[in-house]
């Protein structure tokens, strides 16, 4: 049976389509889309939050759109188990309404950064990287002002423990290095996972990487990665 | 308040910008005294923003048709067929002086502007170019424009969710204090959902959408007809502000609505807002409107009807739907959160009648402002080229060939600008193939094998030592850079930014680059579909040197076999197709390493550029191309450069020449593109230049880490590629963050 992906979309959502088109190319799931203002998500296998702006992001990155009706099913969505991936912005929504732990500043040069980078898995505790091993180096782009992520020195020693940071900004080498981090993230984090490892939140967009004609198919692992361990 | 007719003093004829044989126009088209409402229509429509009074003689001669022109100039934006029933949709415009006074909203609504151009044709954006430039860094306030202008940009573009995937810059002194900030726009969309803006249909309710009417902006169009001092730099509130969150919301439910059948008309509401757009609206269907501007969605308390008509608030736009279906307007509006208003309906007859609280505020015929605008057949002087084309220069004092290299990849213009597009997200919508720094920008066409192939060209110094053919040369760079991907050039918006045009040297400039850019249309079958003209760029007496800038989008095929602009296997053979004569007039090496700006232009063979065009455009179809780059900026040397950078290659290259080694290495003739080629390819290649007339050389070969060229045998470049990769992508970065 094909896997049913719901993309939920706000106002200001602006990879919405990137996401939807993703999941239809690379996973060949049954992909719909689901408005801020609906609870109904379709049971889904998966949501998507997509990267954007959900509602201007005047105020702070995700800080209203935790708010909406739609978040309300997402978050009991994820406490039943269900599997949620946040990409950029849908990583701070993520962050914002408490699924995931940390919080993401404005980037430490205080500019947008659209550029590629490198990340390096370091937790096979998702669906999206169960197939992935660690220490794998995969290829995308970022494109953000917003992605410095932090979080105090105990959460992010609990974090540790429990495997929960998934990537993290890598040279060309695969090493941490001065210059890999695009935003001043704490310790290169650039994705984190819940406890459960249902839900996944990362800065760079996977759905950007997901075609040869793009440059980069290093994002199709990871959502092909889910499509196995649904299987 | 009262409607009467106005006194029309000097004062008040001055600030609008009318003159006495104007305002004597209209008591002749009226019959009587305007009103204060009239006035300000009159003065809005007539303004050389609106009406091109000026340059309309001249831009007749460009060349407007073709096969695959489905929509030229006239429109909200230009269309052109690339098959599978699909249409690419693109216009350029400029934001120049709102971007002075006050540099992030004025680029930001120079990207909200031109947006929503696109997407009122129902064509969903997929990209933006900006061609930007500006006064030298150590300018007053240049880094704060700079950094203002690219902040903008971004801020809007990101937001939005458009890709930003190119652009230019150039510095230059004479933008010091008119930096000009030029915008161009392109989207895709089914020929049979092409929407124009032709009001129809007597009864025919007519809407308002998008943002509240505010105060700002108000004779924005008046102002952008202007020269500019210290005192009009302080006219702060007529720079609009955009807010990108709404206009994502007008661009989802426009295309939404767009889906059905409920909409006769659209047209956003621009320059001069509510006037220009539902003057243009009536003119162009030669019916008229009679609205009631009490129902405007309004921001404050005790707006006047003048200000609602010259208001130029962001992010809004007029619509005309079927009696009757209203509510699917309006509805698809409500749910993306936007306000969408009937304000008044289509009347038969050609006039415009303005009501405010049960009162009649204005009540004008429509084609007199118009079609019938004044239309000037103001002096001009044709320019008299600086020297003779191609003529010869001294080049005394001139450094060892590295040295020089070494300062043109670290000057202003050629250095590379990762620091301005890593601010511009060019990769949002997925569909980015080749993204800033090269040639043009490739994007993939969803659904379909094609791609269109994006680029923007001009060179100002060549501009400044012979309008006609500097103009000219710009639509050949802009073709170049599609064509070295391997895409066939389909069409041309351009952005013509120049001075006071009440100079007759000045106007002279406009005919010559408008006769240039025409010759070379032709030449290559790129008709001119779109675009916009910018005068009065002068400031304090000085003018900006002639800009006319050219937007070129070409058309790949195969996008999967796209050429790249950058050297990619060792061993590939590397070929220089086309002339290098001695020609280093008005060159960058001049300007940057011998600090002379003086020379002429260089010649231009427009056969030899159509030849050149064609063969990139075959080799590429056969996949006989690895790499191809146009050569431009710096010439050769710069040109090989480049090629090395991102891949860790280098080039052994023997120039065999009857020039001096710097002639060799840095003229800047053209039309000519550096190209590699798999081994095994010289023979089909060469015999293919040969058949076609170009000339066509083998110069050496893919290597390793290092660029070495040999002129006649002599050692003139060695160097590692990643120092020089080094020094071209570090030093702009530098020069905006040590400061």
């Amino acid at each position: 049976m094909r896997l049913r992906v719901s993309v939920v979309v706000f106002p200001g959502s602006n990879c919405d389509r990137d996401a939807l088109h993703a999941a239809e190319t690379v996973m060949r799931a049954e992909a719909r889309f689901v408005w801020h203002q609906d609870r109904d998500l379709g049971r889904p296998d998966l949501v998507i939050l997509p990267g954007g702006f959900s509602y201007g992001d005047y105020l702070r990155c995700g800080a209203m759109a935790r708010f909406s009706p739609v978040m309300e099913s997402v978050v009991t969505h994820a406490e039943r188990g269900g599997a949620v991936l946040g990409i950029c912005n849908g990583f701070q929504i993520l962050c914002e309404a408490g699924l995931l732990s940390g919080v993401l500043f404005q980037n430490a040069g205080l500019r947008f950064v659209c550029r590629e980078v490198r990340i390096r898995v370091e937790s096979t505790g998702t669906p999206f990287t169960s197939a992935v091993p660690r220490g794998t180096v995969l290829r995308m782009p970022v494109a953000h002002g917003d992605g410095n992520w932090n979080a105090a020195p105990d959460v992010l020693r609990e974090m540790e423990a429990h495997d929960q940071v998934v990537f993290r900004y890598v040279d060309a080498d695969g090493q941490r290095a001065p210059g890999a981090t695009p935003n001043g993230s704490l310790d290169d984090v650039a994705g984190v996972r819940n406890r459960r490892g249902n839900v996944l939140g990362l800065m760079p967009h996977p759905e950007r990487a997901a075609e040869a004609i793009l440059g980069s198919v290093d994002g199709a692992r990871l959502l092909a990665s889910f499509v196995r361990s649904a299987a | 308040m009262s409607y009467r007719p106005v006194a029309a003093t000097p004062a008040l004829l001055a600030e609008h910008k009318l003159t006495g044989d104007e305002y004597e126009r209209i008591q002749s088209v009226l019959g009587r005294d305007p009103n204060i409402v009239e006035l300000g229509i009159f003065s809005a429509l007539w303004s050389e923003h609106c009406s091109y009074k000026t340059s309309r003689v001249f831009l007749k001669e460009f060349p407007t048709k073709g096969p695959r022109v489905l929509q030229g100039p006239g429109e909200n934006a230009g269309a052109v067929d690339i098959g599978d029933s699909l249409a690419v949709v693109f216009k350029m415009e400029s934001h120049n002086h709102p971007s002075f006074i006050e540099p992030f909203q004025g680029a930001a609504t120079g990207v909200g502007g031109i947006l929503r151009d696109i997407f009122t044709m129902g064509a969903r954006p997929v990209a933006v170019l900006d061609p930007l430039f500006f006064g030298p860094l150590d300018a007053p306030r240049m880094h704060s424009l700079v950094d203002g202008v690219v902040r903008g940009i971004s801020g809007y573009g990101n937001c939005i969710g458009i890709p930003t995937v190119g652009g230019s810059t150039f510095f230059h002194s004479s933008y010091a204090k008119n930096i000009l900030v030029n915008v161009m726009a392109v989207g895709v969309v089914r020929h049979d959902r092409i929407f124009r803006a032709k009001a129809a249909g007597p009864g025919n309710p007519v809407l308002y959408v998008g943002s509240k009417t505010g105060r700002d902006g108000i004779h924005g169009a008046s102002m952008a007809s202007d020269v500019f001092d210290d005192e009009k730099s302080k006219r702060r509130p007529t720079v609009q502000v955009g807010d990108p969150f709404v206009e994502k919301l007008v661009l989802e439910g426009v295309l939404e609505v767009l889906q059905g059948d409920a909409v006769v008309a659209i047209q956003d509401m621009g320059a001069a807002g509510l006037t220009s757009s539902t003057f243009e609206m009536c003119s162009r269907g030669g019916v008229g409107m009679r609205l009631d501007l009490s129902r405007v969605p309004v921001r404050e308390e005790g707006i006047t009807p003048y200000e609602l008509m010259l208001s130029e608030s962001q992010e809004r736009m007029v619509i005309v739907a079927h009696q009757g279906r209203e509510e699917e307007v309006t509805s698809v509006f409500r749910k993306w959160g936007v306000d969408a208003e009937v304000i008044g309906e289509v009347i038969a007859e050609p006039r415009m009648e303005l009501l405010f609280g049960g009162e009649v505020v204005a009540d004008l015929p429509i084609a007199p402002l118009v079609e019938d605008a004044p239309v000037y057949r103001r002096p001009f002087v044709l320019p008299t080229p600086l020297k003779a084309a191609g003529e010869s220069v001294a080049l005394d004092g001139a450094p060892d060939a590295l040295a020089a290299l070494k300062r043109l990849l670290a000057s202003l213009n050629v250095s590379g600008k990762e620091w301005i597009s890593s601010q511009y997200d060019w990769s949002v919508q997925g569909d980015t193939v080749v993204g800033p720094g090269s040639d043009a920008a490739i994007l993939r066409v969803k659904g379909t094998r094609k791609g269109l192939a994006l680029a923007v060209a001009v060179n100002p110094r060549f501009v400044t030592a012979d309008p006609g053919l500097g103009a000219a040369h710009a639509v050949v760079e802009a073709a170049l850079n599609c064509a070295v991907t391997g895409a066939r050039p389909l069409a041309v918006t351009d952005c013509l930014n120049f001075g006071n045009p009440e100079r007759p040297e000045i106007l002279g400039q406009l005919a010559a680059a408008v006769r240039g850019i025409s010759d070379a249309c032709r030449a290559l079958d790129t008709p001119v579909i779109s675009g916009n003209v910018s005068l009065y760029n002068e400031t304090d007496g000085r003018s900006i040197v002639p800009t006319p800038t050219i937007g070129m989008v070409g058309l790949l095929e195969d996008v999967a076999h796209a050429v790249p602009c950058r050297f990619v296997r060792e061993g590939d053979v590397v070929v220089l197709l086309g002339e290098t004569r001695d020609e280093m007039g008005a060159s960058e090496y001049l300007a940057t390493v011998l600090g002379r700006e003086e020379g002429a232009c260089p010649s231009l063979d427009l056969n030899a550029a159509r030849a050149l065009v064609d063969l990139l455009v075959e080799l590429a179809s056969e996949r006989r191309l690895a790499s191809a780059h146009d050569l431009s900026h710096g010439g050769l040397a710069v040109a090989a450069a480049e090629a090395c950078f991102g891949s860790g290659l280098g080039a052994e290259l023997d120039l065999v020449t009857a020039l001096p080694a710097a002639r060799a290495l840095f003229s800047e003739s053209a039309p000519r593109v550096l190209a590699s080629i798999p081994p095994g390819e010289e023979g089909p290649v060469l015999a293919a230049a040969r058949r076609l007339g170009v000339p066509a050389a083998v110069m050496g070969r893919v290597v390793p880490g290092v660029l070495r060229i040999r002129v006649n045998g002599r050692g003139a470049i060695a160097e590692e590629s990643a120092v020089l990769e080094r020094i071209s992508s570090q030093a702009f970065r530098t020069a905006m963050e040590d400061a």
